[in-house]
């Protein structure tokens, strides 16, 4: 009889584990999209719950704080933003695409398990630190991963002024052949006919 | 100590299956914001590949959860820049199905 610990972490294992999986099916073949974004919050969740396994509690935050936190709801105003009802018409070949995509996705599964099962992995390796891993992600931070670390923060400065400026309507700029200040809006508005799809 | 009875195969199919599902909904998703969906699930599961291996072969050197928390980084960049490229085209074709997307196209 095994004990108790371990009875409970193959449980949990299992429960977050088909969680996961069910939740990202539900998330690509549910109709309705507002159940998906919530489902993809779910499998975000249970992401967390098997990090906080795998002794990585901070990850686990950061994770909630991130992905449940920030790109969820992101995508949720997302959703909200673009709500519009439309019956997405019938396109060629979309049968053809889902059995040939369908084949493509079930071989690059085997192939993968093929490689996790059949790779001799190094385990086990050295005890894992737990608790400590917060200090030594830290040290990591702060010594040979500080280029990475600085870069991400410029990368992050990138993307908030890159959707301003991609999102915001009103952007004030100069017409180059009078020189009079244009609006964005008026611009869109003004070449509708070029971005249109041609009847 | 901890997490020794569960293999670290079993960590690895799980991310493999997220990964191709994500894959799978990238192909067929009509819609662009269930197209990024699928991209961060295919972040997610490269995520837990490295969680995985962080745990199980690099225990003290924990260099799997440093690449995590820049992948989880990029990700968020990328849904904020995703997201307002999505505004952007909704509010010019007055459309999110990705087969009418094709300005670029030749």
């Amino acid at each position: 009889m095994p004990p108790l610990a371990e009875i409970t972490q193959l449980i949990v294992f299992g429960v977050l584990a088909l969680a996961v999986v069910v939740g990202a099916l539900g998330v690509v073949m549910l109709p309705n999209i507002v159940y998906a974004a919530f489902l993809l919050g779910g499998v975000f969740l249970s992401v967390a719950g098997l990090y906080l396994m795998l002794n990585a509690s901070f990850i686990a935050a950061a994770q909630i704080l991130i992905y449940v936190g920030a790109v969820n709801v992101l995508i949720l105003f997302a959703i909200m933003l673009v709500n519009k009802k439309e019956a997405m018409g019938a396109s060629p070949g979309v049968g053809l695409r889902r059995v040939l995509s369908t084949g493509v996705c079930i071989g690059l599964f085997a192939l993968l398990l093929r490689v996790a099962f059949s790779t001799p992995w190094a385990t086990p390796g050295p005890a894992a630190i737990g608790e400590d891993a917060v200090i030594r992600l830290g040290e990591h931070f702060f010594s040979d991963y500080l280029l990475p670390f600085e870069l991400a923060s410029v990368l992050l400065l990138m993307a908030m002024i890159g959707a301003i400026v991609l999102a915001r309507r009103d952007v004030l700029a100069t017409d180059i052949g009078t020189g009079e200040s244009v609006d964005q809006g008026l611009i869109e508005k003004a070449r509708t006919p070029l971005l249109m799809e041609k009847p | 100590m901890s997490s020794i009875d569960i293999p670290l195969e079993a960590y690895l199919t799980i991310a493999a299956a997220l990964f191709c599902i994500g894959v799978w909904g990238l192909i067929n998703s009509r819609n662009a914001v269930r197209v990024l969906m699928s991209i961060e699930l295919m972040l997610n599961g490269v995520n837990i590949n490295l969680m995985a291996f962080s745990s199980y072969l690099d225990g003290t050197e924990i260099r799997g959860q440093v690449y995590a928390i820049f992948v989880i980084t990029v990700a968020a960049a990328e849904a904020a820049v995703g997201l307002a490229i999505l505004l952007s085209l909704y509010r010019n074709r007055d459309t999110v199905d990705m087969e009418r997307f094709n300005l670029l196209r030749w």
